[in-house]
């Protein structure tokens, strides 16, 4: 099996390759159209900000090839956020994989939000074996609204998707390699995908 | 709902723990891995690690360190200590860290925390502020406390936030090593006055100064050294003696 980490130059992708080493894989860092392409599983990464994180995206032309993969993709925190519609942050155009937009958190809660947040509702072999109101690592300002695509909801301002499945297409806004065992097992969930 | 953060903060030097950590356990009581793995495994939230060394090859020594613990532990980590620079947070962040602290660098240039916020994202930039009340004011203090400046703390906390930091280690002087307690009052105002997350560090003697500086201070996350290094406090009754004082943590 072939794991591929698509390197657009946008996050913090040390901690996924390290997480998934802990499960005995060796994943693949490229941005590679073939090498995606060929790729049994695909982990969109992200941190920083959305509008330049698209930029880079669009400079590799990835953003036509992510819509058109077949097999299962996970989208991971700002990659989440860009397989949506859009996101308020940056006036930012996403690949529209997810039917649902990323709006900013009002200013009646910190923002960011740092920290360890429950998961609720969750739908799907991605959270086989996850409790209900398990703790995830979260550390984001926008939040994708809630839809019907959402596999997973998180409260903080007011109920939003920290989950989202579309067909082959996977979502988290958590950070399941940094969300100790739990975390650890959805990896491995969508590894069995 | 979003959970108080409990945090362990290890001083490293030379790539080693810093003398003075206490762990029976523990194979090599120097091994920062070894220590930062315990840790994440007994409930702590996040840790940080600042290094004090000043010698010529800390950046590599870190850097090293950093790989080595986002290789073996699942959960967040700051790393603080002489960085100054966008190259420093750039490698840093490459070998898995996922926060970086800033604090003298920050004072001397305030415009570090902008580059570095709009290169990196504000969420992984953590301002570390030291203060210690003079004449009844909260003034900012470099070198570790020890170098007054001229800067009023919530008036740097204010710039700060508007910079673009994602969150601010609040460190009081005046508490840090009394174990008397945090510094609630100045924490509580902070958390009025800007809207990121305040992480409470200095002073935290006993569990029921947990508790107050989440209520009293406001605090998003504590941070203590010693009481978790020699065992006074555990991260699991600490955690449930949280739960059962009505504050949210994970457990």
């Amino acid at each position: 099996m072939k794991t591929v980490i698509i390197n657009y130059g946008a996050g913090n992708i040390q901690s996924i390759k390290f997480a998934l080493q802990r499960l005995g894989v060796e994943a693949v860092l490229s941005n590679d159209v073939e090498e995606i392409r060929k790729a049994d599983k695909v982990i969109f990464p992200g941190v920083g900000e959305a509008s330049s994180a698209m930029k880079k995206l669009r400079e590799s032309e990835l953003d036509n090839i992510i819509p058109t993969l077949t097999q299962p993709v996970l989208g991971i925190c700002l990659g989440m956020q860009l397989m949506c519609k859009s996101s308020e942050e940056g006036n930012t155009q996403g690949l529209g994989i997810f039917n649902t937009e990323v709006v900013r958190f009002s200013s009646t809660v910190k923002v960011p939000q740092i920290g360890w947040n429950t998961i609720q509702n969750l739908e799907g072999s991605l959270f086989e074996g996850i409790r209900e109101n398990e703790y995830m690592y979260l550390v984001h300002s926008y939040y994708a609204k809630k839809s019907n695509e959402m596999i997973a909801e998180s409260e903080y301002d007011i109920k939003y998707a920290s989950a989202l499945q579309k067909d082959n297409f996977y979502g988290v806004q958590f950070h399941p390699e940094k969300s100790s065992k739990a975390g650890s097992k959805i990896l491995e969930n969508f590894l069995k995908l | 709902m979003l959970t108080k953060r409990i945090i362990p903060c290890l001083d490293i030097k030379n790539g080693r723990t810093v003398k003075g950590v206490n762990f029976v356990n523990l194979r090599d009581a120097g091994d920062p891995v070894e220590l930062a793995k315990i840790y994440a495994d007994e409930g702590a939230d996040e840790l940080v690690f600042l290094d004090i060394s000043a010698t010529e090859e800390r950046r590599k020594t870190l850097q090293k360190l950093v790989l080595d613990v986002a290789s073996q532990v699942d959960i967040p980590f700051t790393v603080g200590g002489g960085i100054s620079s966008t190259e420093d947070v750039d490698r840093l962040l490459q070998a898995g860290a996922d926060k970086v602290s800033i604090n003298s660098a920050a004072v001397k240039r305030p415009e570090l925390i902008n580059e570095l916020a709009s290169k990196f994202g504000n969420q992984c930039i953590v301002v570390a502020i030291d203060a210690k009340q003079i004449e009844g004011e909260w003034i900012v203090h470099l070198v570790g406390g020890k170098v007054p400046t001229e800067i009023k703390l919530f008036d740097w906390a204010r710039e700060v936030a508007e910079r673009g930091a994602g969150e601010i280690l609040f460190t009081s002087m005046d508490n840090d090593g009394t174990k008397d307690g945090f510094a609630n009052e100045a924490l509580s105002k902070l958390s009025e006055i800007v809207n990121i997350p305040i992480i409470a560090s200095g002073g935290a003697g006993n569990m029921q100064h947990f508790t107050d500086t989440f209520v009293d201070g406001k605090a998003d996350a504590a941070l203590a050294a010693s009481v978790f290094h020699f065992k006074e406090i555990g991260i699991p009754e600490l955690k449930h003696n949280l739960k059962n004082n009505g504050i949210n943590v994970r457990i």
